[in-house]
Order: C-alpha cells, then sequence, then structure tokens
C-alpha cells in the first residue's frame, strides 16, 4: 500500500530533513480518465473525497473515480471558518454530528495526515434568561446523545475569555454553554489527508473533469458526459454543494435546494489572542483565530439566492458590529481578505443524504453552512449508502421526500420549513 | 444593491425582505405533486432569474424582480400586481 510506503512519521520528517527532503513525492496520483468505473463520486470537494475515501477503506470499493470540475482544494473545503463540533439539539442531526466528531477524533490516525485538528473547545455565549434555558436544554440533548457539554455562568466564562465586553448595556453577557470537545481544523488538509488516503486504494483523482451531462436509460444511471470524455458507471454519487441544482437538472431533477452566500472574513496575522470558537448569542458572529495568527470570522447569510461568490456590504457591516460589540478589543486589526462561499440551503436548514427516483443515482447535497465538521460522516454515511443501497444509522433522517410528505422534517431553529427561513 | 421600486424608486436592498422565486401559484386541489414542487422545489439557477422582494421598510408593495444570480444586476423590476 502507497500510503504505507509514503506515510508520514517522525522518523521520516527527521531523515528527510537530514537528507535534503528530496524524498516527497505527490500526494496522489494524476490519472487519465478510465472508459468505466463502478462507481463516480462527482464533486472533489470534503465531502467527496470523504465518501472515495471511505468506499475505499470501510467497503473496499476501489474501482473509484472522483470527478472535480476545479482542482483539489478550490471549492468550499478550502473556503470556510473551520469549526468542528456537535452541537446539535434535535434527533436526525444530533447522532449524525455526534458521529462526525467522533470520526474526526480519529481522522488523523486514520488518513495517516496531520489535518491539525485542534478541539480547543467552543463557547455558546448566551445574553438573557431566555436563552440561558434554551441552551440548558440544548446542552442537555448533547449529553443525553453522549457528547459534551458545559453550563457555564458570567465569572465562569470570564476566566476563558477576560477580554468580551461583559456589561455592553444592550447585550451583557450572561454566561456560555462550553463544548470542550469542539475547535477548528485545518480545511484544505483535510481535502487533501482524504485525497491521499482514497488515491493510495486506487481511487482515481481526476481534476479539471467537469460533468456536463448524466446518461440515464431505462430508468437507471449509465454514466456520465464530461469535459475529458464520457465514462461510463454503474453507480453515481452527485455531491457538489451549492452547484447541486445544475447537476442534479443534469438528470432531469429540480432539488428543494437555493443556493446562497456566505461571507467570512480574515484579519492580518496576530499574536495568539482568542485561544477557542467564540460565538455571539445576540447576533451572527463567530470567530476563531488560526494557527498562522489570523482571526477567521464569519456571519449570516446575505439572504438571497447567488452564484456570485461574493457578498454585499450591509451583512459585512452587520459582522463587524457584531464582533465589535462583542470584543472590543478586535478593533484595530486589519481584514486581510473576505470572501463568499456558495452555500446549498434546504428548506429546514438540513441536509440530504439519499436515493433519487433513478437507480444507482445517489445525491448527497443541503449542507446549507455547515458542511465542514459534517465532511467525515457525510463522506461515511454516503459511501454506506452507495455501497449497500442502506441509508447509515446515522443519516437515516436525511431524506429527501421529507419536504413533500411534511414528515420527518429537521428545523434545528425552529423557524419553519420554507426557503429563505435558515 | 440596489432595487428600482416601481412606486418609490431606487432603494437600498435592506428595505426589502427577499421571498424567493416568483412561481405561479397552484390551484388549491392541484395535488400534492404540484404543491411540493411550489412549495420546496426549485430551478435554482445560475444565471437569469425572477425572484420575489417585499418592500417591508417602504411602501409594502411586493415586486418582481429579474435579476442575475452571478452578477447581481437587475434587469428590470415591476409589481406583483400587474405581473
Amino acid at each position: 500500500m502507497g500510503i504505507l510506503k509514503n506515510g508520514f512519521s517522525g522518523l521520516r520528517v527527521l531523515k528527510e530533513g537530514l537528507t535534503g527532503n528530496k524524498g516527497w513525492t505527490p500526494h496522489w496520483r494524476d490519472p487519465e480518465p478510465k472508459a468505466e468505473y463502478d462507481i463516480l463520486i462527482i464533486g472533489g470537494g470534503g465531502h467527496g473525497l470523504a465518501t472515495a475515501h471511505y468506499l475505499a477503506s470501510v467497503h473496499g470499493l476501489t474501482n473509484v473515480a472522483v470527478l472535480e470540475k476545479g482542482y483539489i482544494g478550490g471549492g468550499n473545503i478550502g473556503r470556510n471558518t473551520t469549526i468542528v463540533r456537535a452541537n446539535y439539539f434535535l434527533p436526525g442531526n444530533s447522532e449524525f454530528y455526534s458521529h462526525s466528531l467522533k470520526l474526526w477524533e480519529g481522522l488523523e490516525q486514520d488518513l495517516n495526515y496531520n489535518v491539525m485538528h485542534s478541539q480547543r473547545g467552543i463557547f455558546n455565549l448566551f445574553h438573557s434568561d431566555a436563552q440561558r434555558d434554551a441552551f440548558v436544554r440544548r446542552g442537555n440533548a448533547m449529553i443525553n446523545q453522549g457528547d459534551d457539554a458545559i453550563l457555564l455562568d458570567r465569572e465562569g466564562v470570564r476566566k476563558h475569555l477576560p477580554y468580551l465586553d461583559y456589561d455592553n448595556a444592550r447585550f451583557p453577557v450572561f454566561g456560555a454553554l462550553h463544548h470542550p470537545r469542539g475547535g477548528t481544523a485545518r480545511h484544505d488538509a483535510v481535502a487533501w489527508g482524504y485525497a491521499r488516503g482514497a488515491d493510495s486504494r486506487g481511487v482515481d483523482i481526476l481534476q479539471n473533469c467537469e460533468v456536463t451531462g448524466i446518461d440515464i436509460e431505462g430508468g437507471g444511471v449509465k454514466g456520465v458526459q464530461t469535459t475529458r470524455g464520457a465514462i461510463k458507471a454503474k453507480k453515481v454519487g452527485i455531491v457538489v454543494a451549492g452547484r447541486s441544482g445544475q447537476v442534479a437538472a443534469m438528470a432531469g431533477m429540480r432539488l428543494p435546494i437555493e443556493s446562497h452566500v456566505l461571507q467570512a472574513f480574515v484579519t492580518e496575522g496576530l499574536k495568539p489572542v482568542i485561544d477557542n470558537v467564540v460565538t455571539f448569542g445576540m447576533g451572527h458572529f463567530y470567530i476563531s483565530q488560526s494557527d498562522k495568527g489570523g482571526l477567521v470570522f464569519g456571519g449570516d447569510l446575505d439572504s438571497y439566492a447567488t452564484y456570485a461568490a461574493r457578498g454585499n456590504l450591509p451583512m459585512v457591516e452587520h459582522v463587524m458590529e457584531a464582533g465589535m460589540t462583542l470584543m472590543p478589543m478586535i478593533g484595530k486589526a486589519k481584514i486581510l481578505r473576505s470572501w463568499g462561499g456558495i452555500m446549498d440551503m434546504t428548506p429546514d436548514g438540513s441536509p440530504i443524504i439519499d436515493k433519487t427516483d433513478i437507480e444507482g443515482l445517489f445525491i448527497d447535497c443541503g449542507w446549507c453552512y455547515g458542511g465542514f465538521k459534517a465532511a467525515p460522516a457525510s463522506g461515511h454515511c454516503f459511501a454506506h449508502l452507495i455501497a449497500t443501497g442502506r441509508p447509515h444509522e446515522a443519516a437515516r433522517g436525511f431524506r429527501i421526500d421529507r419536504f413533500r410528505t411534511g414528515y420527518g422534517i429537521i428545523d434545528e431553529e425552529g423557524t419553519g420549513s420554507q426557503h429563505n427561513l435558515h | 444593491m440596489r432595487i428600482n421600486c416601481p412606486i418609490c424608486g431606487d432603494r437600498d436592498h435592506r428595505e426589502f425582505y427577499y421571498r424567493g422565486a416568483a412561481m405561479a401559484r397552484p390551484d388549491p386541489d392541484a395535488g400534492e405533486a404540484a404543491w411540493d414542487d411550489y412549495v420546496y422545489l426549485r430551478e435554482n439557477p445560475a444565471g437569469e432569474t425572477r425572484d420575489l422582494w417585499y418592500h417591508a421598510s417602504g411602501c409594502n408593495a411586493w415586486i418582481v424582480v429579474s435579476r442575475n444570480t452571478l452578477t447581481h444586476a437587475i434587469t428590470s423590476t415591476e409589481l406583483a400586481a400587474e405581473s
């Protein structure tokens, strides 16, 4: 196995360091497409690469190709705020994100790759008695799921986060729900690690290979057309995030999805100042500090359908105001860059991992603005579905027909099951 | 982004509430598939689209906005009541 021959270890780093670092090789091959595979995964993002990795490592299915229209790490997997957590409340979501966090905790050993998973803890701040009650309820749901949650009062929070504006006249800090196992990971490394894991087991990763058509005959999928030629396959999985609508349309499908933009921001590199992930409970603002020193933070959707991958100024203004309200100390940090990612929003804010009405065609989409932390479990459960034809226990709630039937809606925010509410 | 309200003129998009794709409402007895289509399923186009915006902080008009989801360019606006 290539992963053993080219494995990473302290000994190898030492040896390469002493011999001019001439022994390192590319992490994955750049093969020509074959005429036919058993399984094609459309989309080489975090979820698609994870799916390919688990198809190979868990199910022993290696005659697989991942079709990526751009390059590995160039989509949302390399453009997010890198937060990893399992603090969901509703059945359906709760067991899924719990499953994902457990996969995260073993990911570096599984992949033999340093994804810089850092369980630095998340503090979800609350600012009123009513919000404390809601967070107590959420914390109990997390504990019932087997995950960790600690309720902190104001002084308890102050020990961890001395820099907040506790006495803000409008939004004083009452306390926080602390999720110690939550944290961050290096997003690009997750893509690279999964790509290397899949490739080393024989999966072909085909970059610059855009799918332009899906071939369907007699109600079953037969393969795809791509910019690098036609490729036959018995099974095809669509996992393309914000572009789900366009790819599904190639199979004649309409999805319960609207694509929206979510903006995020990074400052210049600073000395270590924010040790954890912190979220503001009275506005859309969440922040952590990368190992390079940049403050990484984001806000809410701009809240209209768009593929422009850039937002408008009102949301920029809101995010900056929320940040300054919560932690005025960051006011002099200079914003280095901002970006907007295309989010596949479902009506209830929860994802879809399911079969379609077309035999052999599967879909994994609707990750809204929470896809990064989900990547391991999404890949694990999507691989299970494609390999066995049955939903994985942890993802059985993510049915595509829940909107049509009204049964099994997973409305985590409690705002309703309708577009534009999440 | 500024939206040209047919009644109020050019206004900041913060004055408007976005309501999504402008679709024809089916008959009440059109059946489950038609209502699923109307309430949930979307073209979600990358390019030209028509969607509904409500001038909540203005004249309360419902407006059909034709715009491009790749560029944010707005090509036309009209009152929903007249479209």
